[in-house]
């Protein structure tokens, strides 16, 4: 499903010099598998879920998503591609503060070519547990709340890959286990393939397939 | 969830800032539109003098000094010609064209008010603003119009009807006498004949409301006696009252005559009376319609050009001060496109976005301008009536309103665009990665 192949990614740093983020030979998660991605602060994993997504470009390599090659895809495509197939959960929500929750799912569908579809926005709502709080705006509901709107609102287009980065850092600790169980279920349920990066050990070990980025990215390695 | 309404959903946001941002391009909007109705006000005010007729016949000279004199009561007093003139339209050889001629006298006064003689059909034949009738008592429409008593009578030489603001400022009513002054000023001789108030016109929004009219049997008669006081001495001949009318027949002048042509041509009928006039040695025919054109064009005309220069400035000001509103709020909006963009929104979306909020602030600003200048105009309408005679509804809108929306839609566009600029080239991971 997500292949990546000779993936290079370098920024350049305020003072000239390079910084080798990203080089990662092979990759690849399968269709609906669930995978979670551990590894210092610092070594990239961000970088890489934003290059999986085609929010940032990298500087060389191969990053396929079914049979779509997104790195040779136009920008405006691949924006398309990424409403359409990819959903991304934040470490910080990021939910549109001028929107309520049902506007914030509403949205993201907006934002590829398929039609709104307001019952799936509501039924994806109420199935993270938040039908009576559809027209709150963020700044009213709770932060774990916030996170369940961002999750549905990930999940809108019925993408084929859930990047979730660190979901549940910000997440007071008595709802971190709930979100994590809601991510996992509801990927399962759509048949979404899941690349979940963590910090926390309690979350890594519920995992079957644990990635550690410094093994297989050779950039890291340098440091 | 239209582009429209992410839009409105960012306006709504900073409600305060948007709010007032949107109320400056509302005051420009309202300046624009009080300068464009009360300049439509005076031309209109101005221009209705001159309806009503074709023609104005008077002493050869300046054109612009016999209209103002004729039709707005102003300037100095042309000189005379002859009655005879009067009588050529009404039965001589141009009689063909011509459906109606008033004669109009002046050279009197009664507390600065021009007193006009003329004859009673000045009042019945002739129309104002077209197609309106001049009223005692009620208008046409049924408004109490102020106006009382009736028309002076052809047959009492010394009967008056007085303008409607003439008879407020002068507190003359139907039943009263005054004395007409020789001259237009203070100073001039008091003629001993009293002339009796039989009507008070309706306000028409005409020069006619600031004048008095006069039997113009009347006015000759004290011209009359004017020459026999002045003349006593070798005027002793006159014993009758028969006698000294069939000698100032002959004399008799008159100011100006007001000429309607007959239909169905009349501005071609008025191109012939005037050429008629116009070789002749006497007298010249203008077009009154014509002259005020050029008087207004050159008196005020390029005044609007200024006053409207100015308004369109300050909407310019209130343009960019929207620019500066959306701009400001890019700073702290560059995570919010981020977040759009990577949910997968394009960089021409979150731009037009941006656009759309521009368009939307100036649009409101817009809208509540029109609402503000027609509400403040039609609040001061009564007023205007008063002093012009211009009754401006609260909604009538001048034809350039029209270049209003899209003229606002440019506007937006094109302050809008460098914010929504900053908005297309947002770097979205950086923007993702500084959380705000
Ligand atoms: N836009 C950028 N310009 C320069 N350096 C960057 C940029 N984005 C990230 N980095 C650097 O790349 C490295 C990887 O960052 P990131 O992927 O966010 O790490 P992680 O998510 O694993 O903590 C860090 O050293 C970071 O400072
Ligand atoms: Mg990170």
């Amino acid at each position: 499903m997500l292949h990546l192949r000779e993936l290079k990614k370098t920024f350049r740093q305020p003072d000239g010099t390079e910084l080798h983020v990203l080089d990662i030979a092979d990759y690849h998660v399968g269709a609906g598998e669930q995978v979670v991605m551990v590894g210092e602060s610092g070594c990239g994993k961000t970088t890489l879920l934003h290059v999986i997504a085609g929010i940032s470009r990298p500087d060389s390599g191969k990053v396929r998503v079914d049979d779509w090659e997104i790195t040779l895809m136009p920008e405006a495509e691949c924006d398309c591609f990424r409403a359409e197939r990819i959903g991304y959960v934040f470490q910080t929500f990021n939910l549109l503060p001028g929107f309520t929750a049902l506007e914030n799912v509403l949205l993201s569908m907006r934002f590829s070519r398929r039609r709104l579809d307001k019952h799936r926005a509501r039924q994806l709502l109420t199935r993270v547990g938040l039908s009576h709080r559809m027209t709150h705006r963020p700044t009213m509901l709770s932060v774990g709340e916030q996170q369940r709107v961002a999750v549905a609102r990930a999940l809108a287009n019925k993408p084929k890959l859930l990047l979730a980065d660190e979901p549940t850092a910000n997440v007071d600790a008595g709802n971190q286990q709930h979100i994590l169980d809601l991510i996992r279920e509801t990927c399962k349920e759509e048949n979404v393939a899941l690349i979940m990066v963590t910090h926390s050990q309690e979350v890594a070990k519920q995992f079957s397939r644990i990635d550690r980025l410094q093994e297989f990215n050779r950039a890291a390695v340098h440091q | 969830m239209s582009l429209w309404k992410i839009a409105w959903r960012s306006i709504q946001q900073r409600a305060f800032v948007s709010g007032l941002t949107a109320l400056s391009m509302g005051l420009g909007v309202a300046l624009v539109v009080s300068v464009l109705v009360v300049y439509g006000v005076v031309a209109q005010s101005f221009h209705r003098g001159g309806e009503g007729y074709d023609l104005i016949i008077g002493a050869k000279g300046g054109k612009e000094q016999l209209v103002l004199n004729t039709v707005f009561y102003l300037s100095e007093p042309v000189g005379n010609i002859p009655y005879s003139l009067y009588e050529d339209l009404t039965d001589g050889k141009l009689a063909p064209y011509v459906d109606l001629a008033i004669p109009v006298c002046m050279g009197h006064s009664y507390q600065g008010f021009r007193v006009v003689g003329t004859v009673p059909e000045m009042f019945t034949e002739l129309k104002y603003r077209g197609d309106q009738s001049y009223e005692f008592g009620q208008t046409a429409d049924g408004r109490p119009g102020g106006g009382k008593g009736e028309n002076f009578k052809s047959e009492n030489p010394f009967d008056a009807v007085m303008g409607s603001t003439a008879a407020v400022r002068t507190h003359l009513q139907v039943g009263e006498e005054f004395q007409a002054v020789h001259g237009s000023g203070e100073g001039g001789h008091v003629h001993q004949q009293r002339f009796h108030v039989v009507g008070v016109l309706a306000p028409t929004g005409t020069p006619v409301d600031r004048a008095i009219f006069v039997n113009m049997k009347g006015f000759f008669e004290i011209h009359g006696m004017e020459g026999t006081a002045a003349h006593k001495e070798h005027a002793g001949a006159h014993e009758g009252h028969g006698v000294h009318d069939e000698h100032d027949e002959e004399a008799k002048q008159i100011t100006a005559i007001l000429v309607c042509c007959k239909q169905p041509n009349p501005s071609r009928f008025a191109d012939v009376v005037a050429g008629v006039i116009n070789k002749g040695p006497t007298a010249q025919a203008v077009q009154p319609i014509r002259v005020i054109a050029d008087l207004f064009e050159g008196i005020v005309g390029k005044l609007e050009w200024v006053l409207l220069g100015m308004a369109v400035l300050t909407v310019i000001v209130a343009g960019i001060s929207i620019m500066v509103s959306i701009y400001n709020s890019m700073s702290d909006r560059r995570h919010e496109i981020a977040v759009m963009r990577a949910l997968g929104a394009r960089r021409v979306t979150v731009m037009v976005i941006i656009l759309l909020e521009s368009i939307l602030l100036s649009l409101l600003g817009g809208g509540l301008g029109l609402l503000l200048g027609h509400g403040m105009i039609g609040a001061c309408s009564s007023v205007i009536v008063n002093w012009t005679g211009v009754d401006i509804g609260l909604l009538q809108f001048q034809k350039i309103e029209l270049f209003l929306v899209p003229g606002l839609l440019l506007l937006a566009s094109a302050v809008g665009y460098l914010p929504a600029l900053a908005a297309y080239r947002t770097d979205v991971a950086q923007s993702l990665t500084n959380t705000p």
